[in-house]
């Protein structure tokens, strides 16, 4: 068989599994999948910067938060409907996204992570100090959940509704990754000068891939607000924007599917490790070492030199 | 008619000139060969012409349109196209993305977030068209960084031609090449459509005086001498700095 049936007989394996979850674990780690299919659409929009434009960003909190953010104020604050908030909050996420990026691509490389760290601060700062709106490092509690006529409140329901959402978003981006569009964010990422010697404007296919990518992360952080019902500066934090890094690193950039088991697993790991110790930023630290030493292309880098392996004795 | 002109352009890096009242014409379907020793300013001079390097002073006008100041990008939509002294392409996709790349550049229809298929079948169909031509369709679906090095460089004019460029700037096409693949590449550059204007960097003296309908020659920054091969043979002063060696 060839590796594309291989690989749409894996894509409906793993969604009958998904779909069947709900029958089979406890609340408990039904809340935890569903933290991962989160944090999943998260890393995989990080990707979208990092393994396929070649821009690596330690500030993606920033729009991952401000779509929070926005759900929590329009619901709690302006008493917007719950279900309404969703859209305006993916469209602060990329315009959040539309007004950094210039600010960002004025540079590359570690300078790029840099600005981007800088602005996320900056976002985190507001949040942390206009404490009349925000309530500070406190959060805004009370985030309900929207209702489409049934109800979201049960783990059960709300699993569902996240993995139709991520689905959708894995979708659109399969379909942008695959595009010609896609390819010329690879192709910058080998060479930028090459590709302007062909006749591309880097800086536009850039700034609509930065803007994109906040735009899928607001979609994550939007529905990781309905999911603690809560929205705290945290979101917003390095953190945040660092974990999503190591979750890409750990699973191997310029896939899809890397990061999203990268994020399953840091997922996972922080639920446990955070069970026995207060320690997980620790080893969050030791399992970047670890990968960046032993897996620089992530799980999915290991798989395949494996499989190499395997085809030449 | 005047494809490239180069006017009084000059190149400061610091206190350094690299570039000193360089002018140049270049006639449409003009074949011209740039020789000069190592660091005479051939590469400065042609990353003026690309757009990677903005002169200090002087104009450049491609088919009369004055392209100074504008993006690389931009001058590649007015048709000009080069390749790279230190090899330059996409190491880590492969030879079919590459020239799919490099087609697509050339139609700039492909900020299309999400294409329709029956757009992809004709541009892969092309895409494999180009590659047979250019004799690296049994390297289609490899890796670039995997490919011998004559055939990276083959596939850097590949390339640079799929957009089917009305300036052609070539930066050494045959350094490090085996005799064999520059004869190949030689006969590459002889099969282009004549209307095609080349600018071409070129160490090999066999294959400049082969291929120039005119030479120009550069040394420490300037224009020294310019002319057929006869006359550049015959220049006193080209003798004695470049061909001297001889």
């Amino acid at each position: 068989m060839t590796a594309r049936a291989w690989t749409i007989i894996g894509c409906f394996a793993v969604l009958a599994l998904l779909f069947m979850l709900p029958e089979v674990l406890r609340p408990y780690y039904l809340a935890l999948v569903t933290k991962m299919l989160i944090f999943a659409l998260f890393a995989m929009s990080l990707d979208l910067l990092l393994g396929y434009t070649g821009l690596a960003s330690l500030g993606h909190a920033a729009y991952f938060g401000v779509a929070a953010y926005t759900i929590a104020l329009l619901i709690v604050r302006a008493g917007v409907d719950s279900g309404l908030a969703f859209p305006v909050a993916l469209v602060a996420a990329a315009a959040t996204g539309a007004l950094f990026a210039p600010l960002a691509l004025r540079a590359r490389g570690s300078y790029f992570l840099m600005i981007t760290f800088a602005l996320a601060q900056v976002v985190w700062s507001v949040a942390f100090g206009w404490r009349s709106l925000t309530n500070g490092d406190d959060g805004i509690p009370d985030v309900v959940r929207p209702d489409f006529g049934w109800s979201l409140d049960s783990t059960t329901s709300f699993y569902y509704f996240v993995l139709a959402i991520v689905g959708l978003a894995t979708l659109l981006l399969v379909a942008i990754v695959g595009s010609p569009f896609g390819r010329a964010l690879r192709g910058i990422r080998e060479s930028e000068s090459r590709m302007q010697a062909l006749g591309y404007n880097v800086w536009r296919y850039q700034y609509v891939a930065f803007v994109l990518a906040a735009a899928f992360a607001g979609i994550a952080g939007a529905l990781y607000a309905y999911y603690n019902r809560f929205v705290g500066p945290e979101y917003l934090y390095v953190v945040q924007s660092a974990e999503a890094l190591i979750m890409v690193i750990l699973g191997g950039a310029g896939t899809l599917i890397g990061p999203a088991i990268g994020a399953g697993l840091i997922v996972f790991l922080e639920d446990f490790v955070s069970s026995m110790t207060a320690h997980w930023v620790l080893v969050l630290g030791i399992i970047y070492v670890l990968v960046t030493l032993f897996a620089p292309r992530g799980l999915i880098g290991l798989v395949d030199q494996l499989r190499q392996r395997r085809v030449k004795p | 008619m005047t494809a490239l002109a180069v006017e009084n352009v000059s190149k400061n890096f610091g206190g350094v000139s690299a570039l000193a009242n360089i002018s140049l014409n270049v006639s449409r379907g003009e074949r011209r060969i740039l020789l000069g020793p190592n660091g005479a300013g051939k590469t400065t001079l042609f990353h003026t012409i690309s757009g990677a390097v903005t002169p200090s002073g002087g104009r450049i006008t491609l088919f009369g349109i004055d392209i100074t100041r504008l993006r690389p990008d931009r001058r590649a939509r007015l048709g000009l196209a080069r390749t790279f002294q230190i090899t330059n392409l996409f190491p880590r996709l492969t030879v079919l993305d590459s020239m799919l790349l490099a087609l697509g550049g050339a139609s700039g229809h492909s900020l299309q977030l999400i294409g329709s298929p029956s757009g992809y079948r004709s541009e892969y169909d092309k895409a494999h068209q180009l590659l047979e031509q250019w004799d690296l369709v049994g390297t289609a679906r490899r890796v670039v960084r995997t490919l011998s090095y004559g055939e990276q460089r083959q596939l850097e004019i590949a390339l640079a031609l799929a957009g089917q460029p009305r300036l052609l700037l070539l930066d050494e096409p045959t350094a490090g090449l085996s005799p064999a693949e520059t004869r190949r590449v030689v006969s590459m550059v002889h099969a282009l459509p004549r209307d095609m204007t080349i600018l071409m960097i070129e160490h090999d003296m066999d294959v400049a005086f082969e291929l120039a309908d005119r030479i120009a020659v550069m040394h420490q920054g300037r224009l020294i001498a310019e002319g057929d091969q006869a006359a550049i043979r015959a220049n006193k002063q080209v003798t004695d700095i470049y061909l001297g060696a001889d």
